[in-house]
């Protein structure tokens, strides 16, 4: 019985070892005066409404979604055509392809950055958004390739045959049987995409150019430069914003596996 | 007979360039025929049907569908329906979605689409299931489903890769009724795969009895039940007692051989004098001591099963089964009680011995 006390107590204490420093940014934010303390001098939004009337905030807000929208469409497109080829394609090597792809989530992010920087330079790429949904696509594919991998696992391929057998080519095989049957996991992999260049700061501070600040880059910024609530505001939202995104994988993972 | 719908011309498959899956196969299905590829696992059936359909390629050899070889053709312009095994309905759609799923692929307009639906319901004995998801559907429902969704573009071959083996049995036996049927009022030629002997007795217009990739015999059920080419056809199809025997020679038409417990027998055939396999249906052998083939056995056991009584009986070092019909002579037996038993000459056939030509 104390055996268990302790455990449940230990538990505890990491619990809020890890919690606490996220969870004091919520009061920090809500705070009425500039002076970050805890607990604040009074309650209010003043920060989010410094947030959201700030330009350099908005703009990096802008940043952020259209280059996490366009690595996910890239992403999920390319990771999904990858898995349909691992899965249906009678492929020597389909270990070592599998493993290539995923290299990316293996490779230290700061490696990958330096490696880019210097493709980057070469190629003129650097400093371009265009560059940065690119890099952001690298490594955001292995997701949608092993979220989709694991969806394919559950179709039954005798539903493709019968498709082609009852008169349908493989594009509509593919877009009326395949795709439906598939897209929890590919919707899965493209939240995955999404999160993952949402929340990306490594790549960004190595490829983008002078004036693209990201979310992530533009509270790395706003901390050495004011430090002020408005960043604590920021980082609340993009911690909810992750919630939510994790939410929706879960759920969707939930109802992928359903399939079969 | 017309020209057939379906020619094998020396197909072959292999999977690893060595071993053949089918060794070089030739085959004709005439029009409107229900032919049964019938054979053991691994004997070839189902491959040589995916090659028919278009999932797997020969590696040589021509595959024609009336006419026409089709080794190239994609299966989806090959028109032909095929009912899978496990249904393979989509699990997406409601029935009517998965029926109209070929017809829109046909470009079929809309209001013909709802009609066609309706009367192919109706065939299957669905009516009212339209909305229904498969998964909503009992096994033998989405089979007739599959059915139906195989027929509604009213292809000319409709190929069936062991449908009923997911079934239990009344709802096999149920299906197979159902399936000769339409069969029958579609006039639809059918090449039906199973490994079942019952269910191709019971359904098929000829019978392709398939080993180790190559056709081990091509008959009517009532040619490959009475006059077996082979020990392998002779034991697949139902049960049948094989006695190894000896020729001593001819009388007339029939051979004279001598059984293992050293009696004789006359028996139809022209095998050459020396070893030789006989055949015998145990529905054939009869209680009695009637004409020339009478045998003197030793009950080791009787089970009764309703409609029969099967005994096993020794002659000499060969066990034999028989089977009795209720109510004729010979039952209540016990273990070790001698019984007379005889069967007309024409019941039985020869064959090479076991490993010879």
């Amino acid at each position: 019985m104390t055996a268990r006390l302790l455990l449940g107590l230990a538990a505890a204490g990491v619990l809020l070892f890890l919690l606490a420093p996220i969870l004091a940014i919520l009061p920090l934010s809500l705070s009425a005066g500039e002076i970050l303390r805890l607990p604040p001098e009074g309650w209010s939004l003043r920060w989010y409404a410094a947030l959201l009337s700030s330009e350099r905030w908005l703009l990096a807000a802008r940043n952020s979604l259209v280059v996490a929208g366009a690595t996910t469409l890239l992403a999920g497109v390319l990771g999904t055509l990858a898995a349909l080829g691992l899965h249906f394609g009678r492929l020597p090597g389909r270990g070592a392809i599998l493993a290539l792809l995923a290299a990316p989530v293996v490779t230290p992010s700061i490696v990958t950055a330096a490696a880019l920087f210097l493709a980057y330079s070469a190629a003129g790429l650097a400093g371009t958004l265009f560059g940065l949904v690119l890099a952001h696509t690298v490594i955001s594919v292995p997701f949608v390739v092993l979220a989709v991998l694991a969806s394919l696992r559950g179709f039954d391929p005798a539903l493709l045959r019968a498709a082609e057998s009852l008169g349908a080519p493989p594009a509509a095989a593919f877009r009326r049987v395949v795709l439906p049957l598939i897209a929890p996991g590919v919707a899965a992999g493209a939240v995955f995409a999404f999160a993952t260049s949402f929340d990306e700061f490594i790549l960004t501070l190595f490829l983008a150019g002078p004036g693209q600040f990201t979310l992530p880059r533009q509270i790395y910024a706003a901390v050495r430069d004011v430090w002020d609530p408005t960043v604590c505001a920021a980082a609340v939202l993009l911690f909810l914003a992750s919630m939510l995104l994790l939410l929706a994988s879960e759920a969707l993972r939930r109802r992928g596996g359903g399939i079969g | 007979m017309s020209a057939p719908v379906v020619h094998f011309r020396g197909v072959t498959k292999s999977y690893d360039g060595r071993s053949l899956a089918v060794a070089p196969l030739d085959l004709a299905v005439a029009e409107g025929e229900f032919l049964t590829l019938l054979g053991p696992s691994g004997s070839g059936k189902t491959t040589t049907l995916m090659m028919l359909a278009g999932f797997e390629a020969p590696s040589s050899g021509e595959i024609l569908l009336e006419g026409r070889v089709v080794n190239r053709v994609p299966p989806h312009r090959r028109g032909l329906g095929v009912v899978f095994q496990n249904y393979a309905l989509f699990p997406h759609m409601s029935v009517a979605e998965n029926l109209s799923f070929p017809l829109e692929m046909r470009r079929i307009p809309r209001a013909e689409r709802a009609e066609r639906i309706a009367r192919a319901l109706a065939t299957v004995r669905m009516e009212g299931f339209a909305d229904r998801r498969p998964a909503q559907l009992s096994g033998g429902q989405q089979q007739r489903v599959a059915l139906a969704r195989a027929l509604i573009f009213s292809p000319r071959l409709v190929l069936m890769d062991e449908p009923l083996g997911a079934l239990d049995r009344q709802l096999r036996e149920e299906l197979q009724q159902e399936i000769k049927a339409l069969h029958a009022r579609l006039g639809v030629t059918i090449l039906y795969v199973t490994h079942d002997q019952g269910e191709a007795l019971a359904l098929s217009d000829r019978i392709a009895v398939f080993r180790a990739g190559r056709i081990e015999q091509l008959g009517t059920p009532r040619e490959l039940y009475d006059r077996p080419a082979s020990a392998f056809v002779a034991g697949f199809l139902g049960e049948n007692n094989l006695i190894p025997v000896e020729v001593l020679g001819a009388e007339g038409a029939f051979r004279r051989c001598r059984l293992p417990d050293g009696g004789t027998i006359l028996v139809p055939g022209c095998r050459p004098p020396g070893p030789a396999l006989l055949v015998l249906r145990p529905e054939r052998i009869l209680p009695g001591a009637e004409g020339p083939n009478r045998l003197s056995a030793t009950v080791l056991g009787a089970t009764f099963l309703g409609d029969q009584t099967r005994l096993s009986v020794a002659l000499g070092p060969a066990t034999l089964a028989v089977k009795l019909p209720h109510g004729a002579a010979g039952h209540g037996l016990a273990r070790g009680e001698r019984i007379a038993l005889c069967f007309p000459p024409e019941a039985a056939a020869l064959l090479p011995p076991e490993g010879g030509g």
